[in-house]
């Protein structure tokens, strides 16, 4: 435990320390909140949902900051193997199960962070707090998406030797799984050939759990999406340590 | 028991071979280098050894470990300082070590203690809550000859400690190293293309060229071994001079040049006086006298047949291959 709280540490200290990253990575999310939300909030109604387009929106923005953040920081590993620090980590008697069990939580924990931003800011343009318990329903949502993306981040960056494969990852994985989740759209509504694409995406029950937690409606039952959502960050996680094994430097 | 015992060991990457059925032991307590070219398999060796670079056959031991069944034992045992940085730049001198510390799980109290004993032994002790990537080369070194020495290793690798540092530094680094053989006892493995960092530090060396090892013995018995010191004289009357040596049966060779004389001998401290002597018995004045000791580039030329120079050129190619494989 004492190894994976060592690499915990290690990534939250750096993640404190960017100021540049942390400012930066909020710019997206609030870049779509802001023109998605007012740009559409007057001609887009959502059917069965009491909510306006910007409240609708809130919750898959969240979700959106915690997705970028998470695979990024899986993929800091990159960079790791690059500047020469994994080796250092790799070499010492620790496994690479630690190892890999330490970034994940930090990445998740810095992308739980990074949500929890975007949430306190959208507070000021008409998000408004239902309820207590709610919130804590959407904050466990957050940190499974936190999980669950950082161990694919990780899983990716075992398999990549640099970063020039990184445009790849941001065209065919990040955005394709932001843009099937139903974070702008409500899934309900989508013919049923798109709706069962959208519900492969793991990002989709995250966001449906977040919107239940923070609207108190959604398409699909929380349990399920909690019971989906962890399912499949379980096999994440596992897929990530599977890879991570086998990194060489 | 032996510090490190290796027994034909081997590494190919895709068919090429970057350690060749290499076999040697390292006693407790040597400084022991490796000598060679880039990309001679240098740094692939210490990789198995270190248990980052699994070999393709062969056996290791380290600390009486084996390097592939028991490598959180050899990991226990070993510190190692790479070739390329392996700092985070973005944490401070202190926060390094403290990771380091965690990573090997040193109890907090000790930890603390020892990391400011040796941030103060590398002389960095007032930049400790600094980032790192403020650092210079020659600092970021020391940082990491501190931080591979914090968990008390019994055996230290340092993979061309000194690359790209100024005389300077490298001076101050040699003596460091020098310092913690003797002091703490720790068996120290360089990897080194220069030769008078092996001339200088090294009890024993072994030379390595394409995966081989060429040669293998004490820096001042590889010298021996490959033959002669050479005496250049300059006198009144070099001709003279030149075929009264002729007659001495320790000369191996004379050569005359336009107004000095160069002799090959074996032994030169013990026969300089004889010359000397030699010359004053025929009436001639000696001008200057220098004698030339052979230096490890000799050896190296000897036992290579090219000077490790000439070899860096001609293997920088295949070293850039071997490194993009090495990625793989």
């Amino acid at each position: 435990m004492d190894i994976v709280y060592a690499i915990w540490l290690r990534n939250i200290k750096r993640y404190l320390r960017s100021k540049s990253r942390i400012i930066g990575s909020l710019g997206m999310p609030l870049f779509f909140l802001l023109i998605l939300g007012f740009g559409l909030n007057s001609v887009v109604d959502i059917p069965g949902m009491g909510h306006n387009y910007v409240g609708f929106i809130i919750p898959g923005i969240v979700a959106m900051s915690v997705l970028f953040t998470s695979i990024f920081s899986g993929i800091q590993i990159i960079w790791d193997k690059q500047f020469g620090f994994l080796k250092e980590t790799l070499v010492a008697p620790v496994s690479r199960l630690e190892i890999m069990i330490g970034q994940t939580l930090g990445g998740a924990t810095t992308a739980f962070i990074q949500g929890l931003i975007i949430l306190v800011l959208s507070l000021f343009i008409g998000a408004n707090i239902t309820n207590l318990a709610g919130f804590l329903i959407a904050f466990l949502f957050m940190l499974l998406i936190g999980l669950c993306f950082t161990a694919l981040g990780i899983a990716i960056a075992s398999k990549m030797d640099d970063m020039h494969g990184f445009q790849l990852i941001m065209n065919f994985v990040i955005f394709p799984i932001f843009g099937l989740s139903g974070a702008i759209f409500p899934i309900d509504s989508l013919p049923s050939w798109l709706k069962t694409v959208t519900l492969l995406d793991p990002l989709t029950y995250g966001v449906e759990g977040i919107r239940y937690g923070l609207l108190g409606t959604s398409h699909i039952s929380p349990l399920i999406s909690g019971l989906v959502l962890g399912s499949i960050t379980l096999v994440m996680i596992i897929l990530g340590a599977y890879l991570f094994r086998k990194v060489k430097v | 028991m032996p510090a490190i015992t290796i027994e034909n060991l081997t590494k190919e990457f895709n068919g090429l071979t970057a350690v060749d059925n290499i076999s040697f032991t390292i006693e407790k307590g040597e400084i022991f280098g490796l000598l060679g070219p880039n990309g001679a398999g240098k740094t692939t060796t210490i990789s198995m050894l270190a248990t980052i670079l699994k070999p393709t056959s062969g056996k290791a031991f380290v600390n009486g470990f084996n390097i592939i069944n028991n490598q959180d034992d050899v990991r226990k045992s070993i510190g190692i300082v790479f070739q390329d940085q392996s700092l985070d730049e973005e944490l401070t001198a202190y926060e390094n070590m403290d990771f380091h510390g965690r990573l090997y799980r040193i109890p907090k109290e000790i930890k603390q203690k020892k990391i400011h004993k040796l941030l103060q032994l590398v002389g960095l002790e007032d930049r400790k809550n600094d980032l790192v990537k403020t650092f210079s080369g020659g600092m970021r070194r020391r940082l990491e000859i501190a931080r591979g020495l914090l968990h008390e290793p019994q055996i230290l690798f340092l993979d061309e400690p000194t690359l790209g540092l100024d005389p300077q530094t490298r001076n101050h680094l040699w003596k460091y190293i020098q310092k913690l053989n003797e002091g703490k006892n720790i068996t120290i493995i360089l990897t080194t293309h220069y030769m008078e960092e092996a001339d200088r530090l090294c009890h024993n060396m072994a030379i390595i060229d394409k995966g081989k090892i060429i040669a293998l013995n004490k820096p001042e018995k590889l010298k021996e071994e490959m033959g002669w010191d050479i005496i250049t004289i300059e006198s009144s009357d070099n001709d003279k001079l030149n075929s009264s040596l002729k007659s001495l049966p320790w000369i191996k060779n004379t050569h005359k040049h336009n107004n000095h004389l160069t002799i090959d001998l074996q032994n030169s401290e013990k026969h300089v006086a004889d010359i000397v002597r030699l010359s004053e018995k025929n009436k001639i004045d000696i001008l200057s006298l220098s004698i030339h000791k052979p230096t490890l580039e000799d050896v190296f030329l000897h036992f290579t047949g090219k000077t490790i120079r000439e070899e860096e050129a001609s293997t920088k190619d295949n070293m850039r291959l071997r490194r993009r494989m090495w990625r793989r």
